[in-house]
């Protein structure tokens, strides 16, 4: 999977306008393409890692396709730091707007879906796949934000007790959660996992694919457009066996999404969340674009049940027999 | 018999660069800390807070925690220090000074009509009389910014001797309020007139203006210092309160207060920060530091 990328440490013209082909000579007469930037976002923010590191993304072909932050660890914490404050503004706003803003999203997305679709052609995949992978992830986020104002409904409920108490239970969002997408692939991945997180109320840090990250930070331009509130989305690029430690050891991180079956990596999360007894969610998929991927369920992982005891004169006094 | 002081011509107090100091304050922010410099700091400046509750709503209960905090910032980590001082308003003074008891945080007070300062001078005196009766260590005056800011001096000099006076054993901090002051050369001027009527301590502001403490204007304040140093040979303290939350700022502070006055200065009896919220954020990083983990704040106390 890594072995077409290289990590380096970038000299300064590197990251001013690090990107592909400039090194080809241009042809006399023939325009020069502006090639895109790819940064990381942090806080509704584009900025580069700070620690100026860079890596190459590169075709199965070992052509070179742009020139990614390699982010470092100080990075995370930033995020952290954004997804932090942004969870006290997404957590509490009503879940009808939040639906309404993961819609946007995805109108927003239909409309730069011809973007992602030559970025998918780029990272090897066919104009069959690229297509359906597009369309795949639009609709991902039609299907969560439909979900964002009933999950809660289904899985509440009110609870019979032995004395004069009104006792429910019902979902409210865990946090701040860190994600680390699937690897495999570059947009339905990221997005079957940020929806469900976000559709819940939570705010959140997501490691894009390393091997294919075109497409997470042309995401991150479409959650800038669409009245997601800066730092509830959060996306980094770089290595995950670097980052892994630091997505499962913040105190400051409530749960983890993790999406590869690898052993190592599993335990490192297990180890880590047991500091603060975060929240561990490992997803077993490996095709991103079955409908089996999608489910409230998957909202529910990443939410705690709140219970209430509420006194009231008589049990049974409204005759609704709880 | 100490030596005489001649009192200079305030008006003529240094022009301040306003683009220089900028910039040289901006610099300091740019350096980096080696991690063993870094731990030591961070105990330095959590035994420099005046830990602050400053609030209409105060009330005993509220302050006999902060005390408590004042004295167990985080138990489960030995050998920390305490804060240096708690900071409260002259009717509470009673209570964090029985709060404190032999623990060696002392207690500030602010006076003078906090933060405005807007009556007469026998009710400042008074006030300040109240503190010091009450049990006050330290007390935080207001300056006179009104009248500063209409060139009257000298009843703005007299005024902080009056009060200086009436301190008798307790440490004056004279609050210049520099968000009002709002230019590097009245801030200037307003630090040589404290400083010649008396002053302990020079503190950038009450907190309750913005903006309030920043290192520019606190780096105009360590030059006036270091130059009075120099021609009167007597040390003032410095003070920078209001909007020091972070610790990565707290260091930058403690860089720039080791360049322009030197070792004599680090310790709590000549500089203090002014602040509530940035002992947490100290401990955070002190914690990150001992255990290679990033801290959350829902696991520290609140006070």
């Amino acid at each position: 999977m890594m072995e077409n990328i290289i990590a380096k440490k970038s000299p300064a013209a590197a990251r001013v306008n690090g990107n592909s082909k400039i090194a080809e000579k241009p042809e006399k007469g023939k325009r020069l393409e502006v090639l895109k930037t790819y940064k990381i976002y942090i806080g509704g923010k584009f900025p580069r890692t700070e620690s100026g590191r860079y890596y190459v993304a590169a075709n199965s072909a070992g052509e070179k396709l742009a020139n990614m932050c390699l982010s470092s660890r100080k990075d995370f914490r930033e995020a952290v730091v954004a997804a932090r404050t942004a969870f006290g503004d997404w957590g509490s706003r009503h879940a009808l707007n939040r639906g309404q803003i993961l819609y946007r999203m995805a109108e927003m997305l239909e409309g730069r879906k011809m973007q992602f679709i030559e970025e998918l052609l780029k990272q090897d995949a066919s104009r069959k796949l690229a297509e359906n992978e597009a369309n795949l992830s639009i609709d991902r986020l039609i299907y969560y934000a439909g979900w964002c104002d009933k999950f809660q409904q289904i899985f509440s409920s009110v609870n019979p007790v032995a004395c004069s108490h009104f006792n429910f239970s019902a979902p409210e969002p865990t946090g701040v959660v860190s994600v680390i997408a699937p690897q495999n692939n570059s947009l339905i991945g990221l997005v079957s996992v940020i929806a469900p997180v976000i559709a819940g109320g939570n705010t959140c840090i997501a490691l894009a694919s390393y091997s294919k990250p075109l497409c997470a930070i042309t995401f991150a331009e479409v959650l800038n457009s669409s009245d997601v509130p800066g730092g509830t989305v959060n996306i980094l690029t770089g290595n995950p066996d670097e980052l892994l430690p630091y997505f499962s050891n913040h105190m400051d991180v409530n749960a983890v999404v993790y999406c590869e079956k690898d052993p190592a990596g599993r335990k490192v999360i297990h180890e880590n969340a047991a500091l603060n007894l975060k929240r561990t969610v490992f997803y077993e998929d490996t095709n991103w674009n079955s409908k089996e991927v999608q489910s409230p369920y998957r909202i529910m992982d990443t939410q705690e049940i709140k219970t209430t005891w509420h006194p009231i004169e008589n049990i049974g006094g409204a005759k609704a027999g709880y | 018999m100490p030596e005489t002081i001649i009192i200079p011509d305030f008006s003529l107090s240094p022009r301040i660069d306003q683009v220089g100091i900028e910039e040289r304050a901006d610099r300091i922010t740019k350096r980096s800390i080696k991690k063993e410099s870094k731990v030591s700091l961070l105990k330095l400046g959590l035994s420099m807070i005046d830990l602050t509750t400053l609030e209409g709503k105060d009330s005993e209960g509220k302050v006999k925690q902060l005390c408590y905090k004042a004295k167990h910032l985080l138990d489960s980590y030995p050998s920390l220090p305490t804060v240096a001082a708690v900071c409260v308003y002259p009717s509470m003074v009673k209570t964090a000074k029985q709060s404190l008891g032999s623990s060696g945080v002392k207690v500030a007070s602010v006076a003078t009509a906090f933060p405005s300062g807007q009556t007469s001078l026998d009710i400042k005196l008074e006030d300040v009389r109240f503190a010091v009766e009450q049990g006050a260590d330290e007390v935080d005056m207001v300056l006179s910014r009104g009248k500063f800011l209409a060139g009257d001096y000298n009843y703005v000099f007299d005024e902080i001797a009056a009060v200086k006076e009436v301190c008798g054993e307790a440490r004056l901090k004279v609050i210049l309020e520099t968000g009002e002051l709002v230019t590097f050369d009245k801030v200037r001027r307003a630090s040589d007139i404290a400083m010649y009527a008396g002053a302990d301590f020079i503190k950038t502001s009450t907190g309750k203006v913005s903006p309030a403490a920043n290192l520019p204007v606190t780096l105009v304040m360590l030059l006036a210092i270091r130059d009075f140093y120099y021609k009167t040979g007597r040390m003032v303290g410095m003070k920078p309160a209001g909007g020091i939350s972070k610790a990565k700022l707290a260091l930058h502070y403690l860089m720039m207060l080791n360049e322009i006055l030197g070792g004599d200065w680090m310790n709590n009896h000549w500089f203090r920060f002014g602040a509530s919220s940035l002992a947490n954020d100290l401990l955070m990083q002190l914690m990150k530091e001992k255990t290679g983990i990033y801290q959350g704040k829902d696991y520290f106390p609140i006070d």
